[in-house]
């Protein structure tokens, strides 16, 4: 029976791997996802075999309500807020290892504690409570349940370190003596790793959380690889290491997409500081041109090609289906309608690219950032559909802003552009934006669902 | 010496697991970074197992009710985990379905 235990864990880890293989490619991502689901099922059966039904009532219990609650918020949440669902099923996980860690400190102790079990305990408990509270912070951010804005103050490094040092010191207590620390340690000492992770993230600027997020995932992957290491279990070992590997990479490409080394997205701060130079301003306020939609239609319908950019502000407004309908109007009057895609459009990479999809626009429409800008200079009209920091050319040629260096489209290189933006606010990185002052620059101010929808009314009337 | 010799084909395990992580995500294109994550998040939802693996050993032996209720804690984040990371990813996925393509 329990050769049999073990092949099912190992028919599992071969469904997870090739699960994720599939996700390479769009024609098969959805096989993949469902090979994974398929290798869970199997794992965790195997898993509740394995246990002969002891504490079955515990685990009927968490498994319903766990079920429950994820499943039902899964489906209930809006497109837009995917990133911080993401966040918080990442906490999820990462609070199941600290909790499991916890369990098993009081269960083994004075018994089996041994230096492996000693180290991983303490090591995942940490781990796994940083990816939860820090996750937890991600998830407010993102929902603007609190400031977007990196929250800093004086000494913040200082107190970061202290924390740390004040944790690795208990890890230490807990190692040498296997365990054998007064509750009020080892509480201490998760109680410090909490704070950790709510300090690790709070710095950090919104624009940044996919990055955040995606490390996390990463932490969480590590944490639940070391409880396999506490439990002795090589399915939670595998499918740990697999998760901090590819969360590693996923992190480290999207900070390449900003163009900004991790280090200075984990401690930079970005934007905190607000007034950035803006070349020729002094101070004042922008000079902009604002526009109305039967300008914009106009500009629109007689134009040979127009390029979409959408942004955030798309997504908040849930405008995509708009959006198709814009261009299917506008593609009946021959106008040649493409959609250019930053890599950090939105608030994860690829969050456009879903909306879209959703909204059934084709795939061969949708241009990477290396395939649109060539297509600028040539474009009669560029739409800024509510993307405002992934425009902005201050990152060209502007040395002392924060996003100086980072990619951008070249909107402005468009004969025309017409930005759709709920307000003069700066974006979610807090930064002014140059683009709006250019002469060809016009804005059309409003909800970008509603101002898509008076540009298609206006088209369909001309 | 006999605790660090039983932690050879665990670190081995490990080891090859992360060289496999690499290897099979680092070709995933950006428009598939939203779902992978997504994805990859909710396979470490197999910590749902570690939380059924740690209720067992507790109800074997002597339980306080704090326990229990940590232990059962965790299985309801590790299964929240699980179970939404995937109805998650599912979602997006859908977004990728082309046109005429059948359920």
């Amino acid at each position: 029976m329990s050769v049999a235990i073990d092949l099912a864990d190992l028919v599992a880890i071969a469904l997870f791997i090739y699960g994720l293989h599939e996700l390479n490619s769009p024609a098969t991502a959805r096989r993949g996802n469902r090979f994974a689901m398929v290798g869970m099922a199997i794992a965790l059966i195997g898993i509740v075999v394995r246990s002969g039904g002891i504490g079955w009532q515990a685990v009927l219990a968490g498994v319903t309500i766990g079920a429950l609650v994820g499943i039902v918020a899964a489906v209930k949440v809006k497109m837009t807020a995917m990133p911080q669902m993401v966040a918080l099923y990442n906490g999820a996980g990462g609070g199941a290892a600290a909790l499991i860690s916890t369990v098993e400190h009081y269960v083994v102790h004075g018994g089996a504690m041994n230096d492996v079990i000693a180290v991983s305990l303490v090591l995942s408990a940490i781990i796994g409570a940083v990816s939860f509270s820090g996750s937890i912070i991600a998830f407010l951010k993102l929902q603007e349940v609190m400031t977007g804005r990196p929250v800093t103050y004086p000494g913040q490094q200082i107190v970061n370190a202290l924390v740390l040092v004040g944790i690795l010191v208990l890890c230490v207590w807990f190692v040498v003596t296997l365990g054998a620390v007064p509750s009020w340690g080892y509480v201490a000492l998760l109680l410090g790793a909490l704070l950790l992770g709510v300090l690790f993230v709070l710095p950090i600027g919104g624009a940044d959380m996919p990055v955040v997020i995606s490390l996390l995932n990463s932490f969480t992957g590590v944490a639940v690889a070391i409880t396999g290491f506490e439990i002795g279990s090589n399915l939670l070992i595998i499918c740990g290491a697999l998760v901090g590997a590819s969360g590693t990479i996923l992190t480290v490409a999207m900070s390449r997409a900003m163009n900004r080394p991790l280090t200075n997205v984990l401690f930079g701060a970005f934007g905190a500081t607000g007034g950035m130079e803006v070349a020729t301003a002094g101070g004042g306020p922008q000079q902009i041109r604002s526009t109305s939609a039967d300008d914009v239609a106009v500009m629109l319908a007689y134009a040979a090609k127009v390029i979409f950019v959408p942004g955030y502000g798309m997504a908040v407004a849930q405008a995509q289906h708009s959006v198709k309908a814009l261009a299917d109007q506008l593609e009946k009057r021959r106008v040649k309608v493409l959609y250019a895609i930053h890599p950090v459009a939105g608030r994860m990479p690829g969050h456009m690219n879903v909306l879209l999809a959703e909204a059934n626009v084709p795939y061969n429409q949708l241009l990477d950032m290396e395939d649109a800008n060539p297509e600028f200079p040539t474009a009669d009209v560029a739409l800024v559909i509510g993307a405002n920091d992934v425009t902005n050319p201050a990152a060209r040629n502007v040395t002392s802003s924060p996003i100086y260096g980072m990619p951008i489209l070249d909107v402005d290189k468009a004969a025309n552009v017409v930005v759709l933006k709920r307000s003069m606010r700066s974006g979610f990185a807090g930064i002014e934006n140059p683009l709006y002052e250019m002469p060809n620059c016009s804005m059309l101010f409003g909800d970008a669902k509603a101002s898509v929808d008076a540009l298609t009314a206006a088209v369909k009337a001309l | 010496m006999n605790e660090l010799a039983n932690l050879v084909p665990p670190l081995t395990v490990l080891l090859l697991a992360i060289f496999v992580g690499f290897e099979v995500i680092s070709k995933v294109p950006t428009t598939l970074h939203t779902p992978l994550m997504s994805a990859t998040n909710a396979i470490h939802g197999i910590v749902l197992a570690g939380a059924i693996v740690i209720c067992a050993q507790l109800f074997a032996g002597e339980h306080s009710p704090l326990l229990v209720a940590l232990a059962t804690a965790a299985v309801t984040l590790g299964a929240i985990n699980v179970f939404g990371g995937f109805a998650v990813t599912e979602r997006m996925l859908q977004m990728f379905r082309r046109r005429g393509d059948g359920k």
